[in-house]
């Protein structure tokens, strides 16, 4: 097999010798990708767990318009297959999303990928989208892009997509079967007709599953994502995963429904349950299946103007990007001296030997641990976590799961503690909702968490900890559960967990 | 002959881009916050295309009327929300 240059050198060594848990590398994991795919895919620095904590992406809002109805969307907020419901973004001309785009890879270098996902169906504005790309594929080729799509005009836009600097595109499919269809998708604008039902949902799966092969067959990446919706594809999305990994898909991501009523949404005012974490967990073990090596990806992990904290997203907005003067040409120079320091610096931790965890009596049960990480390490503040990073630890080492969203309760320091109010009508507090996500988990590993929430985590059985601030996440994890492992608990007779 | 959109339009383009006529377009904030079609360009999409194309792919109920001020998208028919529902959420409202 040949490699190229940024190896993660694992597909020669038996049992794969990255550094980083759940990273892409395992040769058996990318078996059924054909080979042009596993090559890329293999060494994308988006794609190694360990890179992702210093790469970014951005999205920029150019495309409004849908053809299509999904039953967990309303069109007044964004798309909600890639973003989150009830959030508006600001729509911007294509012109704007260049400058925009070019005024925050200039300040930001980790920003390497720029999305467009919406607010509507990015494909379903074509004009705007690949106005966008083309001028960036120009004016930044060192920036990769990549798109979302409901799919239902992909096949027609494949050549387009092909032209350009795309690294790999996200198709929504929540459905291999047009009655299950019928029941997520009320109706698709389709050659001049508004089509219903069941007829509707089957155009729709046809032109997914045709441009999800076109994708793959020209050798671009395809990420697919679901909606998890209990008792309508619940059990079906394993057929969806199958029928999408045949097809070359490198990715299949389930991400939960959220229908609240306040959103509007057909789901959110006829009631439509949410899935349990458990449920999700379980659906993202048996859909990741063989894929499960990339189950961290989600391209990048964070928005990059984010990662410039809260208090310089407004350095970004139309009116002060208007009057800057973006060198990108010097730029550039700027943006590969960071990246390549970073990948260095990956290859570097790489090519160290992750040591076999020892000292832990065969037999011990696993314990799934929640993580507030920042850029690889045990940094973040509890009530400042946007997502925990869920990790378990057996006695075969430390394995990544999955990311869990929060919703942030704490303001800031002074405020803190302060964050368990029930705002009205809400059912519960954002506190208590946290807690609910960490379902599953033993012990959450934090920089610091306040007193308040640390007395409600115990109470619900996860035992907070801060006593690895800092330190690299995986080592944490594992020194934590050698900890618990030495009390005796974990193995089959001890019957309730109680960590120190 | 011509079709006129209403304050429930969420100003999302779609019916822009599909529009045979160019009929479309985005008035300054004062004249309304919402796209309007122009009546002198409309033509119902007689001659080209069997439906409206504005309301075939609007996704918005009411946002889309007719000379008659009755709505080609009323509510709970796109979304399949029963009308006692939109009630109790007031999301309904009668044809002017
Ligand atoms: S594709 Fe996106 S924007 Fe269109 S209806 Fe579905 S969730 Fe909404
Ligand atoms: S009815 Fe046809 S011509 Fe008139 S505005 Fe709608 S799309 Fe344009
Ligand atoms: S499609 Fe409907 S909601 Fe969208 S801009 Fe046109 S009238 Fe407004």
């Amino acid at each position: 097999m040949e490699l190229p240059v940024i190896s993660n050198n694992a597909p020669a060594a038996e049992g794969g010798g990255c550094s980083s848990s759940g990273c892409g590398t395992a040769p058996d994991g990318l078996a059924h990708l054909p080979d042009h795919i596993r090559a890329k895919v293999q060494d994308h620095p988006c794609y190694s767990e360990q890179a992702h904590h210093y790469f970014a992406r951005m999205h920029v809002a150019v495309a409004p318009a849908c053809n299509i109805q999904c039953n967990y969307c309303n069109r007044k907020y964004d798309c909600s297959n890639e973003s989150r419901p009830g959030v508006v973004s600001e729509l911007l001309t294509p012109d704007q999303a260049i400058k925009k785009v070019l005024a925050v890879a200039a300040e930001i270098p980790q920003m390497t990928v720029l999305g467009i996902a919406g607010p509507g169906d990015p494909l379903a504005n074509p004009g705007r989208t690949f106005d966008t790309f083309r001028q960036l594929s120009e004016k930044a080729p060192d920036i990769k892009l990549c798109v979302s799509t409901n799919g239902l005009s992909l096949p027609e836009h494949v050549d387009e997509i092909a032209k350009h600097n795309i690294d790999h595109v996200t198709i929504t499919i929540n459905c291999v079967d047009p009655e299950v269809g019928a029941k997520i998708y009320p109706w698709i604008y389709w050659q001049n007709k508004r089509i219903f039902g069941i007829e509707g949902a089957r155009i729709l799966i046809e032109q997914q599953q045709k441009g999800l092969q076109m994708l793959t067959d020209r050798g671009i990446l395809v990420k697919v994502n679901s909606v998890l919706i209990p008792g309508i594809n619940d059990q079906h999305l394993k057929e969806v995963s199958k029928v999408v990994k045949a097809k070359g898909a490198f990715l299949h991501n389930v991400m939960p429904l959220i229908a609240e009523a306040e959103h509007g949404t057909y789901y959110g005012i006829m009631g439509q349950p949410e899935p349990t974490q458990e449920m999700l967990q379980e659906l993202q073990d048996a859909c990741a299946g063989d894929m499960a090596m990339m189950r961290h990806c989600r391209q990048c992990r964070a928005d990059a103007v984010g990662l410039l904290g809260e208090d310089r997203g407004d350095e970004f907005t139309m009116d002060k990007i208007d009057v800057m003067e973006v060198d990108y040409e010097a730029a550039m120079v700027r943006r590969k001296a960071v990246h390549d320091a970073i990948i260095e610096k990956l290859e570097a931790e790489r090519g160290v030997a992750k040591p076999k965890p020892t000292d832990i009596p065969e037999g011990s049960r696993p314990v799934l641990m929640a993580v507030a990480g920042k850029n690889g390490l045990v940094a973040e503040h509890f009530g400042h976590a946007r997502e925990f990073l869920i990790y378990e630890a057996s006695p075969a080492g430390v394995r990544f799961i999955s990311h869990r969203k929060t919703e942030l309760y704490c303001g800031g320091m002074d405020a803190c503690g302060d964050g368990d109010v029930v705002e009205a009508g809400a059912s519960e507090s954002l506190l208590d909702r946290n807690i609910r996500i960490l379902e599953g988990c033993e012990v959450v590993l934090c920089s610091k968490v306040g007193y308040e929430p640390w007395a409600k985590l115990e109470a619900a059985g996860i035992a907070p900890n801060g006593e690895h601030a800092m330190e690299p996440i995986e080592e944490a994890v594992m020194a934590v559960y050698k900890e618990i492992a030495a009390t005796g608990k974990l193995l089959p007779q001890a019957d309730s967990l109680k960590v120190a | 002959m011509a079709l006129q959109i209403t304050e429930s339009c969420v100003n999302c383009w779609a019916c822009v881009d599909v529009c045979p006529n160019d009929a479309i377009y985005q008035p300054d904030r004062d004249e309304a916050p919402h796209f309007l079609i122009s009546a002198d360009k409309c033509t119902e999409c007689l001659g080209d295309h069997a439906d409206p194309q504005c309301a075939a792919i609007c996704p918005i109920e009411m946002a889309i009327v007719n000379e008659l001020g009755e709505f080609l998208n009323p509510p709970g028919s796109l979304t399949g929300i029963p009308i006692e529902k939109l009630k109790e959420f007031g999301l309904w409202r009668e044809a002017a």
